[in-house]
């Protein structure tokens, strides 16, 4: 069982979001994330759906998906073929003798502060599956006190679309 | 010309070729009916006692004409009330397109009266369904929904036309051309050579071919192909339920249905070939049986219209997409230019397995006696309508078809009480000749309200009622499996169905032997539907069985 992320291209109207989800739950597949957004045409959007499944769910997902009358395309993003990232927004707790250990801390990710206060700090965070679970596992240490993850985004490697 | 959402829906309809629409009016789709009842010379529209008699009846209207059905219901309980024919027009992948009126657009998801989501409730089911918002996309819409319901592995398509944009005005366009929306998988496709190669390779090397055929050959038409191959290879057909009829039961090498309730030869023959050539089928449970106890050795090849289905319930060898109308003949035409040299000891011992299915029979009053009677009375034309139950695995078992389209049952999803507005459907389709529904007191007790329906329109629809006061089908199962534990299956009802018959406005008859049941099939009444029951021992199975999860080798005779 290894995660797989799928591409999709579906219509952007009222209800699409249903048939997909409502696809993967009637077979029982689980979506670890799901990330989607308009693209540079309004009338499609662009999912990006990381679930977990053997070859034989992988390419039934895809033949699946492929029926749905909204989806217009599907693409399987291979890990080695495709380029991906995930957005986290942490809201961390502070004191104050550990605020410039923290600040240096989300420096050492490459993140980014998006607020703070006396006794908080928010970070974005940027970046693979590997990195962003490595940061919240040292986050967990100060404390968190909220998190927030975009699900991961993805595109095929190369020039060529799809 | 401006019209409004209503006209423009009944116009773009006739445009269609709709002749004829099951449903049921309510507040939210007056507007439908009175433009409908402006053009009643071009569409028929036929009022149900129940939603659900209209889905059943657009279905096997379907089924029968091999054209697109359609259903009108309202919003709220008469959309809720197709819910079940939808799910088996998905099930068993039959074009219907079913309209419902909801509540204006304002008003839609404010818990108004009479207003449910009901694309949402329907999604799971359906193959594609709209909520039109906006009367400008109305005209497309129904352009499209027949065209996907009608086209690739058919199914049912769902259209909800708020109220208010039935009322508004919008510019029809009479000559609008479609717009070519359909997915890359539904359209013709390049055919894989390579994979028809492949095939081919396989058969030369098969000595125990066997075809299985499902409901896919009757949807492409290709049961003379299938015959053609056939005698090709020396291979004998089997098939599922839903493939019944597409090829004669009189041809010599169709061994009927194989699978739960499969013929003794049919799936015999099948755990014995070195080859499944599987056309237009998806394998499923009741059908295939438990997959794991297909042997290593056998080779499957399978071609379907769908290309999900294909290593969905089963691995196979080798694979080819899209319509069997194409492929058929390519791998026809692959094979002819090989030298092919039919088995015979694989024939013989085909033949030694029909033996047991033609057992020489007594001339009791048994389940299948009653099917075989019914088989040689009518012309191979009737169209035969069935219920779910044992009387439905009876009919599949021992009525002989010979023709495409004339075996009407629920298959995928099982459904009780389909038969009486199948039997509807299909006999509109037929041009409102005999037409026969084969039931169960069971299923009957269902929708027997369409009774009515059949009355109000002098249908001559013979309906065989084989009543075991039981629910025999879960009765069986509680004998074999689950210690004769009777649990809620006895039907105490002392229903008097001839009077049942009579109060609807029909008549019907109890019959107690063969030669009675023939005398009343004869006398049945040219226009109106007619009940005879047949009544049988309350413990009478259907065999053979193969329970779930085991091979052939626990068939229980």
């Amino acid at each position: 069982m290894e995660k797989f992320t799928v591409g999709i291209i579906v219509s952007n109207h009222f209800g699409v979001l249903n048939r997909v989800a409502g696809l993967y739950a009637k077979r029982g597949y689980n979506i670890d994330s799901l990330a989607v957004g308009e693209t540079d045409d309004p009338k499609y959007s662009r999912m990006t759906i990381v679930s977990t499944g053997d070859d034989y769910t992988r390419n039934q997902v895809v033949e699946q998906l492929k029926k749905l009358q909204d989806v217009k395309m599907v693409v399987l993003l291979e890990n080695d073929k495709s380029v991906s990232i995930e957005h986290m927004l942490v809201k961390l707790k502070l004191d104050n003798e550990s605020k410039a250990e923290i600040s240096e801390f989300i420096n050492s990710y490459s993140g980014n502060v998006m607020d703070f206060g006396e006794d908080f700090i928010t970070a974005e965070i940027s970046g693979n599956a590997e990195k962003i679970e490595r940061f919240i596992k040292a986050a967990k240490e100060i404390g968190i006190l909220e998190i927030c993850r975009s699900g991961l985004i993805s595109l095929s490697q190369g020039k060529n679309a799809w | 010309m401006k019209l409004s959402g209503a006209e423009i829906l009944i116009q773009e309809l006739i445009k269609q070729g709709v002749e004829i629409i099951f449903g049921y009016p309510g507040g939210y789709v007056i507007d439908i009916y009175d433009a409908l009842y402006e053009n009643t010379q071009k569409i028929n529209h036929i009022l149900t006692a129940h939603e659900q008699g209209a889905a059943f009846a657009a279905d096997a209207y379907s089924r029968v004409s091999g054209k697109v059905g359609v259903v009108l219901a309202t919003g709220g309980p008469g959309a809720t009330n197709l819910i079940t024919g939808i799910a088996n027009a998905y099930l068993d992948s039959v074009p219907v397109v079913f309209i419902t009126g909801n509540v204006a657009v304002p008003m839609l998801g404010q818990d108004s009266f009479q207003d449910i989501d009901i694309v949402g409730v329907t999604l799971p089911i359906v193959k594609h369904s709209y909520v039109v918002r906006d009367v400008n996309d109305l005209q497309q819409t129904i352009i499209d929904a027949f065209e996907i319901a009608n086209s690739g592995r058919k199914g049912p398509v769902h259209i909800d036309i708020p109220k208010d944009v039935q009322k508004t005005a919008c510019e029809y366009i009479s000559d609008k051309a479609n717009k070519n929306i359909l997915k890359i998988e539904d359209k013709n496709q390049d055919i894989c050579l390579a994979g028809i190669n492949e095939a081919v390779k396989l058969i030369l090397n098969s000595k125990q071919p066997y075809i299985y055929c499902g409901g896919g050959v009757t949807a492409s038409n290709t049961g003379d192909e299938l015959i053609e191959l056939s005698k090709m290879l020396g291979a004998p057909i089997g098939m599922s339920m839903m493939g019944i009829g597409a090829v004669p039961g009189s041809y010599e090498l169709n061994l009927g249905m194989s699978g739960m309730h499969g013929r003794y030869a049919s799936n015999m023959t099948k755990s014995e070939a070195d080859l499944i050539i599987a056309l237009g089928i998806r394998f499923s449970d009741r059908a295939t049986g438990a997959a794991s106890k297909y042997s290593n050795d056998t080779k499957i090849i399978h071609i379907d219209i769908d290309k999900a289905e294909i290593g969905k319930n089963i691995y196979t060898d080798v694979s080819i997409n899209g319509d069997l109308k194409e492929i058929l003949p390519k791998l026809i035409e692959g094979l002819k230019k090989e030298k092919l040299i039919p088995n015979k000891k694989w024939i013989e011992a085909i033949n030694s397995h029909k033996k047991q299915d033609n057992k020489p029979k007594n001339d009791d009053f048994s389940p299948e006696n009653i099917i075989n009677s019914i088989s040689n009375h009518f012309d191979k034309n009737t169209i035969v309508t069935t219920d779910v139950g044992q009387h439905q695995m009876w009919t599949a078992q021992y009525y002989g078809f010979e023709k495409p389209r004339t075996f009407i049952s629920s298959g995928g999803l099982g459904a009780m009480g389909y038969g009486m507005g199948a039997a509807i459907g299909a006999c509109f389709a037929y041009n409102k000749k005999r037409t026969l529904l084969i039931t169960g007191d069971g299923s009957f007790g269902m929708n027997l309200t369409e009774l009515a329906t059949a009355v109000s329109h002098s249908l001559p629809i013979t309906i065989i009622l084989i009543n075991n006061n039981s629910l025999g089908m879960v009765r069986q199962w509680q004998t074999l499996f689950f210690h004769k534990h009777y649990s809620s299956t006895t039907l105490d009802r002392r229903t008097d169905f001839p009077a049942l018959a009579k109060a609807f406005g029909a008549d019907g008859i109890v019959v107690s032997n063969l030669t009675e049941l023939d005398k009343a099939l004869t006398n049945s009444p040219v226009d109106s539907p007619y009940i005879i029951e047949c009544k049988i021992d309350i413990d009478e199975q259907v065999l053979p069985m193969i329970p779930p999860g085991v091979g052939v080798s626990g068939m229980i005779l």
